[in-house]
């Protein structure tokens, strides 16, 4: 089976390439770019379009197991399909918690069942996310988990931490970071500043996350192990990456596209749409965010998708679930980087593919000869109404919620099959 | 970038008149003013014998109180009985959220029952301004105090004290002493005080106790009495709760009433003529001394009484707007084919 997308740019970071030249796919698999004398028995012209490796997301919550009534994978993964994502990463909070082969696997054949999009799962660095005892990483690594990962859950102490990361290095498993420390972040929802004042809401001082990073990075030094961070909130985050960076430290990080495009000002009126985790901060981390993601200090940019079901939104601020459904809008958003002079659309795109690719060490977001064809066609022009019927995930949970976005992913191929729009 | 004032259009009508309060915040000084004036009128009226008015009659408010409070309760009820409503208090942290029941569920129960306001205190900031926008926006919601975000009526009654003691605000220096961070008294006060033209608001506390940025309220923070309190026309203390010891806040209670009870001796910092006022109820020898809450320049008791006025003009005023809110959208319906 043989398929060619003609005319669109093809803008694949991986190999350097920005042309508008056609690309044949054959047998799943990327088999030319420009001319090609093979027989074509499927077309795409994706003329005016973009087409690019398919987006590989680092954080995308999946309510499966356990938590139904947020969605499925099945529901999830789709969404992925509809943004154009068709590798991502799921953390291990379900329930039960990734500290299991079982676990893992489960939620692999599911995907694979679905077909919409790899799923890597991130396995539990500590047995049941508690900070107390290192879980089975050997196993879990084994089962097909990309990472592994504490989340936001707290450590018991610092030496749990620290053996964590021993073990982890003795396997080569990477391990993903949240900075938080606990006693800082209390019982905090937004960001410590103006905004916080006037509500009346608990803050989260910015020391919340970088005493943690900063403690998180000596240990990456004295144990060496690989390590990640995942969606730095501030500004000071961004210089101790880099710091640890230039030391030569095996440390990368991602960002989440919401606090690359907002701030603790979108909380106003109680709006708990935007209460997420970690909390949106200043304008000026908003600003050092973007630059460190500019520099490539910070290398990928996260969806940070959390769909809810509307009852865990219904309720004062403080007592909402935090997090956004951000699958079926991603696109969109992360294009506004370009609209706002950020970000160059291949720099863009190497931040949504490869850069994340690297980051979980992951065969992907590389669209060369012989490379798997996981395609991402977009309209960086056409607008779209995000509304409940033109939302795949489950999760109705988005402050853009009858907004019009700019920007619309046409077709996503999983392996040169195509999985959005899907057929029939 | 200046923070955008919170939107005041939940609580208003579109022609302006109060139909909610929420929140001293965001609300036009004319409002704050009818607020004071009738409630002024309602003080009169109470000198005389017959002390009901039939504003609210056949209506029927419900105080519902997720956090306990007797004095605050008391009042909002005085209040609807001179204004004719028919009262039920629901204390609902014993009752139906510990059976499971969410905040959801007990509003919409209470709503069917042809409620027509409910006062709301609430220990999450936010709770009032969630009910009112997302679960029964066609009935009037009064915020009774909601965590630490706002305590509007509270701030009200300290205006009109203020106003019936110094009558003019716009010559007027304000001190605000003690816990602010955990205080939504001291964020509506600041707010109402700002909104009616007081040129010099200041806070008195510990940094253990100042909420970040407080400044950008239009308040200038003092660490020490003696500064804070000099030449102030108005001092203001703040209850202190006891379990603020526990949590690393204050070394103890004794030290806090060294550096920050009032007292008569740093009274004296103040004008001779300053008035002292407090939320209540008061701590005698932690934020204040007896000498001073008793003492000549107090009016500590007549912001209570004060309290019914207010109370009785917020839930008027906003019992109307509600109806007006109510006809107009009635006659938008009618009017499509």
């Amino acid at each position: 089976m043989t398929l060619r997308i003609i005319n669109g740019r093809l803008i694949d970071p991986a190999n350097g390439l920005d042309a508008i030249t056609d690309l044949t796919i054959s047998d799943g698999k990327v088999s030319a770019i420009g001319d090609s004398d093979s027989g074509i028995e499927q077309v795409i012209d994706a003329s005016g379009q973009i087409v690019c490796p398919g987006l590989v997301d680092l954080s995308v919550s999946l309510p499966e197991p356990g938590k139904q009534q947020k969605g499925s994978i099945s529901s999830e993964t789709r969404a992925a399909a509809h943004g154009g994502v068709t590798t991502l990463c799921c953390p291990p909070d379900t329930s039960p918690v990734i500290d299991s082969a079982s676990v893992a696997s489960l939620i692999q054949d599911r995907a694979l069942q679905s077909g919409f999009c790899n799923v890597w799962p991130i396995g539990a660095l500590t047995q049941g996310l508690r900070g107390e005892q290192l879980s089975e990483m050997g196993t879990l690594k084994d089962a097909g988990c990309i990472a592994m990962s504490n989340l936001r859950a707290p450590f018991q102490n610092n030496r749990v931490l620290l053996r964590c990361l021993e073990y982890a290095a003795s396997y080569n498993v990477t391990v993903f970071f949240s900075a938080v420390e606990h006693s800082l972040a209390d019982d905090g929802c937004v960001h410590e500043g103006r905004y916080a004042t006037r509500l009346g809401l608990n803050g989260i001082p910015e020391t919340a996350e970088t005493i943690a990073l900063t403690r998180d990075l000596l240990l990456i030094e004295q144990t060496g192990v690989r390590a990640h961070f995942g969606q730095l909130s501030c500004a000071r985050s961004v210089e101790l990456i880099a710091d640890a960076q230039a030391k030569g430290l095996p440390v990368t990080a991602d960002v989440c596209i919401h606090h690359l495009l907002k701030t603790d000002a979108s909380i106003q009126n109680f709006n708990s749409l935007y209460h997420i985790q970690p909390p949106l901060r200043t304008e000026a981390d908003r600003l050092a965010l973007c630059e460190g993601l500019k520099d490539g200090i910070i290398s990928a940019i996260c969806s940070h998708h959390q769909p809810h079901e509307m009852a865990a939104k219904m309720a004062p601020f403080a007592a909402t679930e935090p997090g956004i459904s951000s699958l079926d809008t991603f696109l969109p958003q992360a294009l506004e980087l370009v609209e706002k002079g950020i970000l160059t659309l291949p720099e863009l795109i190497e931040r949504l593919t490869l850069g994340p690719a690297k980051a979980a060490d992951i065969k992907a977001g590389s669209l060369g000869v012989g490379d798997v064809a996981d395609i991402c066609i977009f309209d960086p022009q056409q607008r779209w109404r995000v509304a409940p019927d033109t939302l795949v995930s489950n999760g109705h949970n988005t402050p853009l919620m009858n907004c019009e976005v700019q920007g619309r992913v046409t077709h996503t191929l999983l392996a040169g099959r195509r999985v959005f729009p899907a057929r029939g | 970038m200046e923070p955008v004032a919170e939107s005041p259009q939940l609580q208003l009508t579109e022609q302006g008149q109060l139909r909610h309060f929420l929140s001293i915040e965001g609300l036009p000084k004319s409002l704050l003013t009818e607020i004071l004036d009738t409630a002024d009128s309602f003080i009169s009226m109470e000198q005389q014998s017959v002390k009901k008015v039939p504003l609210l009659r056949g209506k029927t408010v419900v105080n519902l109180f997720f956090e306990p409070s007797t004095r605050t309760r008391t009042t909002f009820e005085l209040a609807a009985k001179r204004l004719s409503a028919d009262v039920i208090n629901l204390n609902i942290s014993t009752s139906a959220t510990t059976k499971g029941e969410t905040l959801l569920d007990t509003l919409r129960n209470l709503e069917a029952m042809a409620s027509d306001m409910f006062v709301v205190r609430h220990a999450n900031s936010g709770a009032p301004h969630f009910i009112a926008e997302q679960v029964t926006p066609n009935i009037a919601i009064i915020n009774a105090g909601d965590g630490r975000h706002a305590h509007p009526t509270q701030a009200m009654l300290d205006m009109l004290t203020i106003r019936r003691h110094k009558g003019d605000f716009e010559q007027l220096s304000v001190a605000i002493i003690g816990d602010i961070l955990h205080s939504r008294v001291a964020r509506s006060q600041i707010h109402a005080l700002k909104i009616l033209g007081v040129p010099d608001i200041r806070v008195i506390t510990p940094n253990t106790l100042r909420p970040y940025d407080i400044e950008s309220l239009g308040v200038r923070v003092y660490n020490r009495m003696i500064d804070g309190l000099a030449d102030v026309d108005v001092v203001i203390t703040l209850r202190l709760q006891n379990e603020r010891m526990q949590s690393a806040l204050l070394p103890s209670q004794h030290e806090f009433y060294r550096l920050y009870g009032l007292t008569a001796d740093k009274l004296k910092y103040a004008k001779p003529d300053a008035i002292v006022m407090h939320p209540g109820p008061i701590n005698r020898g932690v934020e204040i001394d007896s000498e001073v809450a008793d003492g000549k320049q107090s009016v500590i008791l007549n912001q209570v009484s004060n309290g019914i006025a207010v109370r009785m003009a917020v839930m008027s005023m906003a019992m109307s707007g509600q109806t007006t809110q109510a006809q107009s959208n009635l006659s938008e319906t009618s009017a499509q084919p």
